[in-house]
């Protein structure tokens, strides 16, 4: 395509880290940023040992453990001899190829995907990759940012790049206004209730319209971070002044004398005027509802004022079977109001939801109540040490701790349950994180995905609610 | 990496939908710092009960379907997380080949680098091979030719070059792209210029 059509912001950052053409729209590209954890890496750093390959750009990386760290007592040995192995290769790999990294008690530690926009790190228009599929968090300031495996990884510290085969372009626009009580997460459940878990494969989506514009840079993250539970690699929302204000003044931001040009570029990013998009799709903000997840797809929502359907209401058969399949693991029956389901415990957190934003709403909702008996835990857990620190300087533990909620030690924690933070058996949790999957909080845990606000307000009540009369 | 040219083999039938990667292999099984390992956990919650006994009549199990190399899934499998723990543990229990209407792009990738095919065909040919399989037949899957055949049906199937290429001859996909680096630090060059804060 010659570059004088107009290009989505998605062509522009392809284009601009386009090493080699390599015909039938594969390129190499051009890696800016990595971000590093402890588990999808130790294989990674192996391999490049074993081929005595050095690291390309070791300025290009941080790296930070995340995905099984305790998120309570760090001062007593990990009672996990395996977790402790992961959390000591990284330190180890990190000392021999002399990387940035954020050890477990710096303040700065937390998940990979809160961190790197926290540190300035995640900018306008670079392409980032960890090996998480979540990196499409980073999309939120129109970075090019997508999950990838550990063979990748490797292939990224060891070249700086990787052979890619150019996605469609794909725009949800999103116009109106959201209602009071509705977030950003109920924008992403609606969004891929709408276009299913497999709508987005092989599109990079950019997220547009009114909604969009008006939310903050952790809400832009919330939305970001859900494109691959859309199934698009990567999501995308167009640099504005939030985004520039949000990157002022962050340790890896452009210093003086490179801020503005820096912001000249951060500019020109935008999709062109009359860019041509693979597939459309528009939802109206102001028909949003706080959003339920049912099953054990993401794509299996509804509105909190809903009822858990009835597989006959689908119309293929194997969405029948597998819904068949979802009450029988969740426990439910088709036809039950969503606030008749009782919860067992409460996880506010995860890359998805575990922004200073996203303690505040959870907060705000207590006024002065109480967790409810029959929830057995409510781990709140912040998603670095600067959000947790921040959250202290308002108060917002104290808010958690009178009612009851656990203030933890920033981690992923209960998203993916590879630490001690787990759900028992049957249990019904409400979860601020991105997965509902069969046993992804616990071996048989039964997980709702909502907002923080709504995980909060399901807390006190003892069964989901509609947090918009709470 | 293993090349990947032509196999026969009778294949193990497992057509759900949306089969994620914490089903392929769940997040408590990937604290191993190595790339093996994982075979034995894989499928778990198909394979084993809450007490760990053996689940009845899986097809993971069993001698049904014993000694297949080939996979016949469902729609978007190996949707979720980014997690190469997923094609290491499908790969440890025997298959090279994964037949589905869909895949997701993530694990799509993954597999290649771990010598397996991800071959997508439409639902009503999967539809069909999920019966050849229950049946026991055998099914060749030829990458060159890019084509599936079984008893007397072939069925063709869309497949990157520069993949294949790499899956046919096997190659070190680093080595291959280090032979670009003087591309590399051209573009290294330029983007120093035009875009001086991304290096420090
Ligand atoms: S919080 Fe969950 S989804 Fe996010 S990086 Fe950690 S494990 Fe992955």
């Amino acid at each position: 395509m010659p570059k004088t059509m107009p290009r989505t912001m998605y062509d522009k950052i392809w284009d601009f880290h386009l090493v080699e053409e390599r015909g039938e729209g594969v390129g190499l590209i051009y890696i800016d940023r990595h971000l590093v954890h402890e588990v999808t890496s130790p294989q990674a750093f192996d391999g490049l040992r074993a081929a005595g390959r050095p690291i390309h750009r070791v300025d290009s990386i941080i790296a930070v453990p995340d995905h099984n760290v305790p998120t309570k007592d760090r001062d007593q040995k990990n009672p996990d001899d395996m977790s402790i192995a992961q959390l000591e290769a990284l330190e180890a790999n990190s000392k021999e190829y002399a990387l940035d990294y954020i050890p477990m008690n710096d303040a700065r530690q937390g998940i990979v995907h809160v961190i790197g926009p926290e540190q300035g790190f995640t900018q306008p228009g670079i392409t980032m990759v960890c090996g998480d599929s979540h990196t499409s968090t980073h999309g939120a300031f129109g970075a090019l940012a997508f999950g990838i495996g550990t063979s990748e990884v490797e292939h990224v510290l060891a070249t700086q790049t990787l052979l890619l085969k150019k996605a469609k372009n794909m725009r949800v626009t999103v116009t109106g206004e959201l209602p009071i009580g509705c977030s950003a997460k109920d924008v992403a459940l609606a969004i891929i209730g709408v276009v299913g878990t497999a709508g987005g494969t092989g599109h990079v989506i950019e997220y547009a319209g009114p909604v969009i514009e008006a939310l903050s840079m952790e809400g832009r993250m919330t939305l970001c971070n859900m494109s691959i539970e859309a199934g698009a690699r990567a999501g995308l929302v167009a640099p504005d002044d939030k985004t520039f204000n949000y990157m002022k003044g962050r340790p890896y931001s452009p210093k003086a004398g490179q801020w503005e040009p820096a912001l000249a570029h951060w500019k020109s990013l935008r999709s062109d005027d009359g860019a041509a998009f693979d597939k459309e799709i528009t939802l109206n903000g102001g028909d949003i509802v706080p959003q339920v997840t049912w099953g054990t797809s993401p794509e299996d929502v509804v509105p909190v004022t809903g009822h858990v359907p009835a597989p006959d209401s689908f119309n293929e058969l194997s969405k029948q079977e597998g819904a068949q399949k979802a009450l029988d693991y969740m426990g439910l029956a088709a036809g039950q109001a969503i606030t008749d389901i009782a919860v067992d415990r409460v996880f506010v957190g995860s890359c998805t939801n575990s922004r200073i934003e996203d303690m505040r709403e959870a907060a705000a909702v207590i006024k002065g109540r109480k967790k409810a008996d029959n929830v057995a835990e409510v781990l709140i857990v912040p998603g670095s040490g600067l959000v947790k620190l921040q959250a202290e300087e308002e108060g917002l533990d104290k808010l958690f701790i009178d009612a009851g909620f656990q203030w933890r030690e920033p981690g992923c924690s209960m998203c993916l349950a590879m630490n001690p933070d787990k759900a028992l058996p049957g249990e019904h949790v409400a979860s601020t994180s991105n997965r509902n999957f069969v046993s992804r909080q616990g071996p048989g845990a039964r997980t709702h995905l909502v907002s923080p606000a709504m995980a909060a307000a399901a807390a006190i009540a003892g069964h989901f609610v509609d947090v918009r009369d709470f | 990496m293993e090349k990947f040219t032509k196999i026969t083999s009778i294949a193990t039938p497992f057509p759900r939908a949306n089969i994620d990667t914490d089903i392929i292999i769940p997040a408590q099984h990937l604290k191993s710092v190595k790339r093996t390992g994982f075979g034995a956990h894989a499928f778990e919650s198909i394979r084993y009960n809450s007490d760990g006994s053996r689940v009845e009549g899986n097809v993971f199990d069993g001698d049904r379907y014993k000694g297949a190399h080939i996979l016949i899934a469902g729609d978007n499998f190996g949707c979720g997380s980014s997690r190469e723990h997923a094609p290491w543990a499908i790969g440890e229990m025997g298959y090279r080949c994964i037949i589905a209407p869909s895949f997701a792009d993530i694990f799509a990738g993954n597999c290649i680098k771990n010598g397996i095919l991800t071959v997508a065909l439409p639902q009503a040919d999967v539809d069909a091979l999920v019966i050849a399989a229950e049946a026991g037949h055998a099914i060749t899957v030829d990458l060159n030719t890019q084509t599936v055949a079984c008893e007397n049906a072939l069925y063709r199937f869309d497949f990157n070059p520069t993949h294949k290429d790499m899956l046919i001859e096997g190659l070190d996909e680093i080595g291959q792209t280090l032979r670009s680096r003087g591309a590399i630090s051209d573009f290294e060059t330029k983007q120093k210029m035009m875009t001086p804060w991304l290096y420090r």
